[in-house]
């Protein structure tokens, strides 16, 4: 007892000694927001992925070999059965409408000094477009349907993402590497050094910035530097191709699929799309979840707010004697269902954020991390249920007749 | 102290009017001990309630030191309330979540102008009591004369001039209704409070200076 005694304490007190009646308000307002906070925290993650997917992505047509799995656009080609790179030939001299450019790739797993990682062989640009390859073209999620703007638009192709300096990929030497930042960060390597990749020694000529994708752990060379390291003969994994948005709907895939019958052809909308399809359903189920929990907390903070006034009938008569005007009765009831809108709030923002982080890696294959702005509408929202739900009964509270009460003991 | 003048209460229920305080005109002089007596549903919990700025009458007036009591504003009358008059009532008491001592701090809350520091001003009124080993009690864990103590020691909280009783006797035994009945005996012997008390008791009536009897709202004796 050596804190002042205030109306704070006054209200402290009542809320931790009948702190059982408060659990089924409380936990409405508590799940409620975590279920919201968990859900937008994995389909925020879910957008930043897509989004930053398409960044790094030039390409939007994929040519696998038939039996490579397509679950994740970006990382298809590692370890994904070969084909030959005279493929890339076919398409060139096919004259199909609509393709802009080829980039023919081959990733394997390899070991450097025991750390894995992958090693993609890429092709200078010169030699089969005549725009660099693997531009990345600046695209987010919701401009997905420029793609096409950006193939058939020449000023389009200087949108390079600037930290990726791909453009550059026209001046890698038979002996250069370009290591991802993760590489380079467990190997030690910096730009001018050198690393052995199976026997052979490469010249670092690059350090690419960290790009928080799979990006990270590759180390790029030369194609035909990397078919001649691991043997493959002249095969390659994967060809990106630019096309153009009109000339895909044309059946401009079908017609590939003539050209190369044995391999998956495949767009970066079909399987990114079916992504974003579901964060859209997300975000709406979402906005569906945060209106029913907006209902449903209040009528539960409603009733316990209701029930509370009822048990503190005589409470609030004594207060009136005491000297407490209607405002006071108003604000002492108010006040403390801030404080369950508040605790609540915050209680289901770290409950959500904790099920995402947990569940999130289970169930969506997402690395979840907090998402402290959600703290700020967690508190907004919890206390907007507390407030709407405890108006009515906190109104009549400090509207109780005095008399009344005093004739009901 | 008190000038009441054909003070009226009509209470409206369903249909019908209830007189519960008919034309009472009295006075009561600053440093009395008034007892209010007569039977049940006489009006004396009204004339009480009244008195003490809660119960608005219908008609009439009620002067307090001079100035018309329901001429005032709601935050004027609120501090009334805080200030110039203490309760102790029967049943209807103390808040049941805070300690004695925090009961008896309540009413310094809310006035600004506490001259002395407030847990020493309650300490020492429920030393005052005989309750000096009680105040971290809670009202639960006290007996009922003992409750009845700190609430006479929160009605004191903000030194009022006026305490104002309801049956503060009602639900004790012989030997605690005397004990507090010499409270407040004391109170205004010794401190010149004016006391106002309701009281079933002809006992408890003794202790007055002077004893109103009302029947059926009407002031009869
Ligand atoms: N809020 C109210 N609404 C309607 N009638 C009321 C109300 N309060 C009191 N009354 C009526 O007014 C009359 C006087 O009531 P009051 O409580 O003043 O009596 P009392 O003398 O204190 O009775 P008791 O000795 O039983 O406490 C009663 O008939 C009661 O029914
Ligand atoms: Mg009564």
């Amino acid at each position: 007892m050596n804190s002042r005694f205030s109306f704070s304490t006054v209200i402290w007190r009542e809320i931790w000694q009948r702190k059982s009646r408060l659990i089924s308000g409380l936990l409405t307002i508590t799940l409620g927001i975590a279920v919201i906070v968990g859900i937008e925290s994995v389909t925020t993650v879910s957008k930043q992925l897509v989004a930053k997917k398409l960044d790094l992505l030039g390409a939007n047509i994929l040519v696998l070999p038939q039996a490579a799995s397509v679950d994740d656009y970006y990382s298809a080609d590692i370890d994904a059965p070969t084909f030959p790179e005279e493929y890339v030939e076919r398409i060139a001299t096919s004259m199909l409408p609509g393709v802009d450019n080829l980039s023919p790739k081959l990733s394997r797993r390899i070991k450097v000094s025991g750390y894995p990682i992958v090693l993609t062989g890429i092709m200078p640009s010169n030699e089969l477009a005549s725009k660099p390859i693997w531009q990345a073209s600046g695209l987010m999620a919701a401009d997905l349907k420029l793609a096409c703007a950006t193939s058939s638009n020449p000023s389009g192709t200087t949108r390079l993402d600037p930290s990726l300096k791909r453009a550059t990929v026209d001046s890698l030497a038979a002996t250069d590497v370009w290591v991802g930042s993760m590489v380079a960060e467990r190997l030690k390597l910096t730009t001018g050094g050198t690393v052995t990749l199976e026997g052979k020694e490469f010249k670092v000529v690059h350090v690419l910035p960290e790009t928080g994708t799979v990006d990270d752990n590759r180390i790029f060379a030369h194609l035909h530097s990397v078919q001649q390291l691991l043997g493959t003969g002249a095969q390659t994994s994967a060809i990106e191709i630019m096309g153009c948005c009109s000339a895909i709907s044309d059946g401009l895939l079908g017609k590939l699929r003539n050209i190369l019958p044995d391999t998956r052809i495949t767009t970066i909308n079909s399987i990114v799309n079916t992504q974003i399809e579901t964060n859209k359903l997300m975000s709406k189920v979402s906005l569906i979840l945060l209106v029913i929990i907006v209902v449903v907390g209040s009528i539960a903070i409603g009733n316990y707010m209701w029930a509370n006034v009822e048990e503190r009938r005589k409470e609030i008569g004594t207060l009136i004697t005491i000297g407490f005007t209607r405002g006071r009765i108003y604000r002492l009831f108010l006040t403390k269902s801030l404080i369950l809108g508040i605790v609540g709030g915050t209680l289901g923002y770290v409950l959500g954020t904790f099920a995402a982080m947990i569940l999130g890696p289970q169930l969506a294959g997402l690395a979840i991390s907090p998402i402290p702005i959600y703290l700020l509408w967690s508190l907004i929202v919890a206390s907007t249920i507390a407030l709407l739900g405890s108006w009515y009964p906190v109104y009549r509270a400090a509207r109780l007749d005095p008399a009344l009460i005093m004739q009901e003991t | 102290m008190f000038t009441l003048e054909n003070l009226t209460k009509i209470y409206r229920h369903r249909s019908e009017e209830v007189h519960a305080l008919d034309k009472i005109t009295m006075e009561i002089a600053q440093g009395s001990f008034v007892v209010v007596t007569g039977g049940s549903g006489s009006g004396k919990t009204t004339l009480l309630l009244t008195l003490g700025g809660i119960i608005h009458p219908t008609s009439g007036s009620l002067h307090v030191k001079g100035a018309n009591l329901y001429d005032y504003s709601s935050n004027q009358l609120a501090s009334y309330r805080n200030r110039t008059v203490g309760f102790v009532l029967q049943t209807f008491n103390l808040v049941p979540y805070l300690t004695a001592l925090e009961n008896v701090m309540v009413p310094m809350l809310l006035n600004r102008n506490m001259k002395e520091e407030p847990q020493n001003r309650a300490a020492k009124l429920l030393d005052q009591l005989g309750l000096s080993s009680r105040q971290h009690f809670l009202p639960r864990e006290l007996s009922i004369g003992q409750q009845q103590r700190v609430a006479i020691a929160r009605a004191l909280a903000n030194d009022p001039d006026v305490i104002l009783a309801d049956e503060p006797t009602g639900n004790l035994d012989p030997t605690l209704s005397l004990e507090i009945l010499k409270i407040l005996k004391d109170l205004n012997q010794k401190e010149g409070r004016t006391i106002i008390m309701v009281t079933h008791s002809p006992a408890a009536a003794e202790f007055g200076t002077r004893t109103f009897r009302l029947d059926e709202g009407r002031l009869v004796a």
